[in-house]
């Protein structure tokens, strides 16, 4: 189809236009600093009749969470977004829609966790809910915010997944900047997501089904069992999905993207928006006749080892960038690629980073000088942090 | 136009720099350029020092990062050309285009720039004073922004600038109208 526009836009935006076009059957939502113009934008094409959506106003975030859990399992195809602690305060109900298979899509408009209160980046929010038995996507643009909820909408209720997704952008970073964006035409969008066909709808009453039941240790383990079943599935199908969007967009985003690595000697690896600078440092290095390259991990959950092994193997140094930490333990990012790299025969040198806890900025310098660290083998056992005031510090960076 | 022309605006909470600077990513957009528009977000009042970035660039732009080292800096506020360091990173030719009733001399000097560095002066507050009966800035400067942007036509500026505002009374529309155009050619270079 031709009949795609061309405009501009921010990231928040652009995930509420892409709600305008699948006009899920509920939204409920209780709007937080960054992700609030989500659910400013949508309740205003509710009241203005450009969607049929039922919208639902809550009094927290705990509330539109579970509001979207009983819709989903009512059979509705149901969206919503947050940030920060209003994902914190979700985070009792997220297993449950997990478990209940309930394939929700999500924007996470990333935002550090409180104390101290902060409404800039990082991504101390979604990190906590990796083991909730969702699928998480990480993107580095609003043009990606926009084909990956469309292509999530298809993944969460795909039979064989039928898991809830979150579509994670930077707070501030991509939901807050404008730029161009390609829109598809509302008729193509339509036809890519189509109609949910809920599998075990609670509203069909010919076909009872009971959803929040008990169970002793007889059947829980099984339940999970089923669920690691569906996340194993996730990207197979997600692959089939990307190469149907593509022959619309053009587009195609793989679960890593591999950008000039695949001959380079020191890699970064890193997630959403810091990734763009690193492509344009890796570009510079080049020219100076330095094989460098950038891994940007799209999906952490599945965490796609396999690939990122594959992608690493044979690297003569890897720098992990983490935009969270895990205090007393190893950072996420970091954990899931020594994880994944364990397996090669040959060891790839691995250093880690902390970067832009609080929205700290992330420049072409800081990239610069991890690669200097990568070249002349400065490793250190404990992780780095880029941009940190040390004690007798004075230069504030923010 | 070099490979990427990047844009700071040093303003107050209120004054539009946000608004002018979307507006200018644009009206570029417009014109086939590749374009980024992003505000810095802090406690957000009235009269707070704000800032506001764009980019411009022939290619793709990737970095999301602050701007650093602009080579336009807006002042939308005249009390910001000491307070808000306007200077700070700028490139050495560096152009200034600045909200005030000051002769471009003196301002050259208050800046403390060298010779490379150009300086575009308007007396934005004056001008919508007179035409709106308020000190909203914005139009004026991103009028006077419209030289640097030649091969743009004004009224792109004042299209953009009237349906990103459309909730205005055509009345206000118009007088914005007006000091935009007169933002253009009251411009006066140091």
């Amino acid at each position: 189809m031709s009949d795609k526009k061309k405009i501009m836009t921010s990231g928040n935006l652009a995930f509420a236009e892409a709600m305008r076009q699948i006009d899920p059957d509920v939204v409920a939502a209780y709007p937080i600093t960054p992700s609030t113009e989500i659910p400013m934008k949508f309740a205003e094409f509710a009241a203005n009749g450009k969607v049929t959506s039922e919208y639902i106003a809550v009094e927290s975030e705990h509330s539109a969470i579970s509001a979207c859990v009983g819709a989903s399992v009512a059979g509705a195809r149901v969206m919503t977004a947050s940030s920060a602690n209003g994902v914190a305060l979700m985070h009792e109900i997220f297993p449950i829609a997990a478990s209940f298979r309930a394939p929700i899509v999500f924007g996470l408009v990333n935002r550090s966790l409180g104390a101290p209160v902060n409404i800039h980046c990082d991504h101390s929010d979604s990190m906590p809910e990796r083991d909730s038995g969702w699928i998480q996507i990480y993107c580095e643009d609003a043009q990606e915010v926009y084909d990956t909820v469309l292509l999530s909408v298809r993944l969460a209720e795909d039979s064989r997944v039928l898991t809830p997704v979150f579509v994670c952008q930077d707070g501030f970073i991509t939901s807050h900047c404008y730029e161009p964006l390609e829109l598809l035409s509302d008729e193509t969008v339509k036809k890519f997501v189509g109609e949910r066909k809920a599998l075990y709808p609670l509203l069909d009453t010919d076909n009872p089904v009971s959803y929040g039941s008990f169970t002793m240790s007889e059947y829980y383990f099984e339940i999970k069992r089923s669920q690691m079943e569906g996340m194993n599935n996730v990207l197979p199908v997600y692959a089939e999905l990307a190469a149907e969007l593509e022959k619309e967009t053009g587009r195609y985003y793989p679960p890593i993207e591999s950008y000039r690595a695949d001959d380079a000697d020191y890699i970064i690896l890193i997630m959403s928006s810091a990734s763009g600078v690193v492509k344009d440092v890796v570009d510079e290095l080049r020219e100076d006749g330095i094989k460098a390259g950038a891994l940007r991990v799209r999906f952490f959950r599945p965490f796609p080892r396999k690939e990122l092994a594959a992608l690493a193997k044979g690297k003569r140094g890897a720098a992990v960038l983490d935009r969270s930490a895990s205090i007393g333990g190893t950072s996420p990012l970091a954990a899931e690629v020594r994880s994944a790299l364990y397996s090669l025969e040959e060891h790839v040198p691995v250093q880690e980073y902390i970067f832009g806890l609080g929205g700290r900025d992330f420049y072409a310098e800081d990239a610069h000088s991890v690669f200097d660290d990568l070249i002349k083998g400065r490793y250190t056992e404990t992780p780095r942090f880029i941009g940190l005031l040390e004690k007798d510090d004075k230069n504030e960076r923010a | 136009m070099q490979k990427t022309v990047e844009v700071r605006w040093h303003g107050r909470g209120g004054q539009g720099a946000k608004s002018a600077s979307a507006i200018l990513a644009e009206v570029l957009f417009e014109e086939g350029k590749h374009v980024q528009a992003f505000p810095e977000y802090g406690a957000e009042r009235q009269g707070a020092p704000v800032r506001a970035y764009n980019r411009v660039s022939d290619s793709p732009i990737r970095r999301r990062c602050g701007v650093l080292n602009p080579n336009i800096v807006v002042v939308v506020d005249p009390t910001m050309v000491e307070s808000a360091n306007p200077t700070e990173g700028s490139a050495e030719d560096a152009l200034y285009i600045i909200n005030s009733g000051e002769d471009a001399k003196k301002l050259r000097s208050r800046l403390g720039v060298t010779s490379k560095a150009r300086i575009l002066v308007v007396d934005a507050t004056k001008i919508t004073l007179e035409e709106l009966g308020q000190n909203r800035p914005n139009a004026p400067l991103l009028g006077a922004l419209s030289n640097v942007f030649s091969d743009v036509p004004v009224e792109s500026f004042v299209e953009h600038f009237t349906s990103k505002m459309k909730k205005l009374p055509p009345k206000a529309l118009e007088a914005n109208r007006r000091a935009i155009l007169r933002g253009r050619t009251e411009a006066t270079f140091a």
